[in-house]
């Protein structure tokens, strides 16, 4: 039932799902438009997008806790179909733990051997090992109630793991906590992920963390996955404008594509860069803020791309500085390193600003 | 107190301030919680009147005497009443009006239970109307409502001839302990179905949720984590059915004819009818002392469960 072919074996796989919600009026809200995508086994994957772009319907869709309108999910190679969640090989860290507020932290953490009618002794067994992996012994008696946010989700964690899923659903499970401590968790949930070796679909809105953790991450806006890659492809070679944007900072250059391998800026000003875009499309050339340079009027190096402004604004922010810069149609930022004072332009400096091509993408829009 | 405030800024609004002692926050303290007591009073007084003195008197009466003629007479305090408390007619009154309380309580959950939760998953808007629909009966009056259910019982009662009809019974339940218990199901019925709802409309859907996710069936989601959260619901809502189920006087007067007496009915014919008042004041403080037991019981799971 699994696929045979060579490479990593897919753990989950979506064509073409669809899910609309009905509300009592008759209109329709289209929270997931016919979504295609595939994740490989072991893979740490991320849906990032901002607040009702349709991430956690799908991670839920998954799940099986949402019934898709329209399309396929097959877990390994097996079609979900309208199965129950009980009966799917996966488990979710819910946003908000959902840990059972009666049940003891083992309790909670042996609920679903339990339901599964795994015997009482390997159960023992396997509920101890999970608590190990969290680190949570000393709470094994403890009632959820008597937990902090942290233990909190480390019971959630374990209580997911401890049944061995396939693909193992985390729906924002960091959200809840302050940052120093969400950092450490995403350090420990990346290396508890190359521990058990299971594939992990990881739904977030913040982007440093899914930048940091991801194997893969897929940005999802209005229902679309607008891109799929590498969280480093996804920072250097963004497709679309809202992925630019929405990962990191970006400066965006309204322009036109003349060939495949020219735009025109927006004053005139041609730049040899290649797209995919159809010629005559307006387009958006982007940098980001740390791949752009300043140099006094006419000092930048050769075989660079150009572009002429005046300094408005220096922010000086200890490990670096930005450089606000006035280009005649449009402001770019440039964030360079903490320079000495005397490297430093001033504002009202006339410079260069410059950037090699490999940094600048086109995105649409 | 180095700095110096304005002099304006120094004085709160409640008059001038002091560095705080220990002294001045007892003071503050009790002046606040005599404002408690004053606002109360009005309220405690009338409880005082009207309920804690007659219940002395009642209690009074439990430890007093009979005379031949009849008559209280407040002296020779002994327990003769409370003895009279083992004879096989209170006993078998007492044993019967607990069978009929504890069976409208377990009929009430059975009624009550898929209704609220039914209630409690429906739209808001939905909500708040079913839950008015609920409350709707206690627009009239108890009395009249039991009345009512009399014209239905009767012989060529509306009831009686649908019973009739279907052939399985002759269809005659008034003033049997059926009727009794169809007339306290009806009447307590909303008293278990508005702490089912405030329990279980609680309770965190995502548990459920996350029950499913961890292999449970809807059976076993409901099994272990949706009765056990709504289980405070339950026992608030046992307690405010059987509690007047076991007093019950005016259904079982009403409804039950005179055959098949309960405590309530009892208590009732020592005062008037067996000019009695030292038993009907004994059985009276019993089954007031088995409420109180109940309630504290119920206070004690519920504080220590939630």
């Amino acid at each position: 039932m699994h696929d045979t072919t060579d490479g990593p074996r897919t753990a989950v796989e979506l064509q073409g799902v669809v899910k609309r919600f009905g509300d009592r009026s008759g209109t329709e809200v289209t929270a997931v438009d016919n979504l295609d995508l595939t994740i490989a086994d072991g893979e740490f994957f991320s849906l990032l997008g901002p607040s009702g772009c349709g991430k956690t319907t799908t991670l839920r869709m998954i799940a099986g806790l949402e019934l898709p309108t329209a399309g396929s999910i097959r877990i390994h190679g097996e079609e979900m179909g309208l199965r129950p969640p009980n009966k799917r090989p996966v488990n979710t860290v819910f946003q908000n733990y959902a840990l059972f507020p009666h049940m003891t932290v083992a309790k909670n953490i042996g609920f679903g051997l339990e339901m599964r009618k795994v015997p009482a002794g390997e159960r023992a067994e396997l509920i101890d090992w999970a608590i190990q992996l969290v680190e949570m012994g000393s709470m094994a008696h403890r009632k959820p109630g008597q937990l902090s946010g942290g233990q909190q989700q480390r019971v959630a964690l374990a209580r997911a793991l401890v049944n061995r899923p396939e693909v193992l659903l985390l729906d924002e499970p960091l959200g809840a906590l302050d940052l120093k401590l969400r950092q450490q968790m995403q350090h420990e949930l990346k290396s508890l992920q190359r521990e058990v070796g299971i594939t992990f679909v990881y739904v977030t809105h913040d982007q440093e963390e899914a930048v940091t953790m991801s194997d893969r991450i897929g940005v999802m806006h209005d229902g679309r996955l607008l891109q799929v890659d590498t969280p480093e492809a996804i920072y250097e070679r963004p497709t679309t404008r809202f992925v630019a944007d929405f990962i990191g900072q970006s400066n965006f250059l309204a322009a036109t594509v003349a060939s495949a391998d020219e735009v025109v800026l927006a004053n005139g000003q041609r730049l040899r860069l290649s797209s995919d875009r159809p010629t005559g499309e307006a387009v958006a050339v982007t940098v980001r803020p740390e791949r752009l340079t300043v140099h006094r009027r006419g000092e930048a190096p050769a075989g660079l791309h150009h572009l002429e402004g005046r300094v408005e604004t220096v922010t000086y922010l200890g490990n670096a500085i930005v450089y606000g810069v006035g280009i005649d149609w449009m402001h770019l930022e440039v964030r360079c390193p903490a320079t000495l004072a005397v490297d430093r332009r001033d504002v009202g400096d006339e410079v260069t600003v410059s950037f090699e091509p490999r940094h600048a993408a086109v995105v649409t829009g | 107190m180095s700095v110096a405030a304005p002099p304006d800024e120094a004085q709160g609004v409640d008059g001038p301030s002091e560095v705080a002692t220990p002294g001045l926050e007892r003071q503050s303290e009790r002046a606040k919680a005599r404002q408690g007591f004053l606002l109360g009073l009005p309220a405690i007084l009338y409880l005082l009147v009207f309920f804690v003195i007659p219940l002395g008197i009642v209690v009074a009466y439990s430890f007093a005497t009979r005379t031949r003629s009849g008559r209280t007479e407040l002296r020779d305090w002994n327990l003769n009443a409370y003895a009279r408390l083992g004879d096989d007619i209170v006993l078998t009154v007492a044993w019967r009006s607990l069978w009929v309380a504890a069976l409208t309580t377990v009929i009430c959950i059975l009624l009550a239970y898929p209704l609220a939760y039914f209630i409690s998953t429906r739209s808001a808007v939905t909500r708040n109307l079913l839950l008015v629909g609920i409350m709707i009966p206690f627009w009239s009056n108890f009395l009249i409502r039991t009345y009512a259910w009399r014209v239905l019982l009767d012989s060529d009662g509306l009831v009686t001839q649908m019973v009739q009809a279907t052939g399985l019974s002759d269809g005659r339940i008034l003033f049997t302990t059926n009727a009794v218990i169809l007339g306290l199901v009806y009447g307590y019925l909303p008293f278990m179905v508005l702490p089912l709802y405030a329990a279980i409309e609680r309770i965190d859907w995502s548990l459920v949720e996350g029950a499913r996710d961890l292999y449970a069936n809807g059976w076993g989601a409901f099994r272990r984590v949706v009765w056990p959260l709504s289980k405070p619901g339950v026992v608030a809502g046992s307690i405010l059915v059987f509690v007047p189920s076991f007093g019950a006087y005016v259904t079982p007067a009403i409804l039950g004819g005179n055959k098949e007496g309960l405590l309530g009915s009892y208590i009732v014919l020592q005062f008037l009818s067996a000019r009695n008042g030292p038993v009907g004041s004994a059985v009276s403080v019993v089954v007031l002392g088995v409420m109180l037991l109940g309630t504290l019981l119920y206070f004690r799971s519920g504080g220590k469960n939630l």
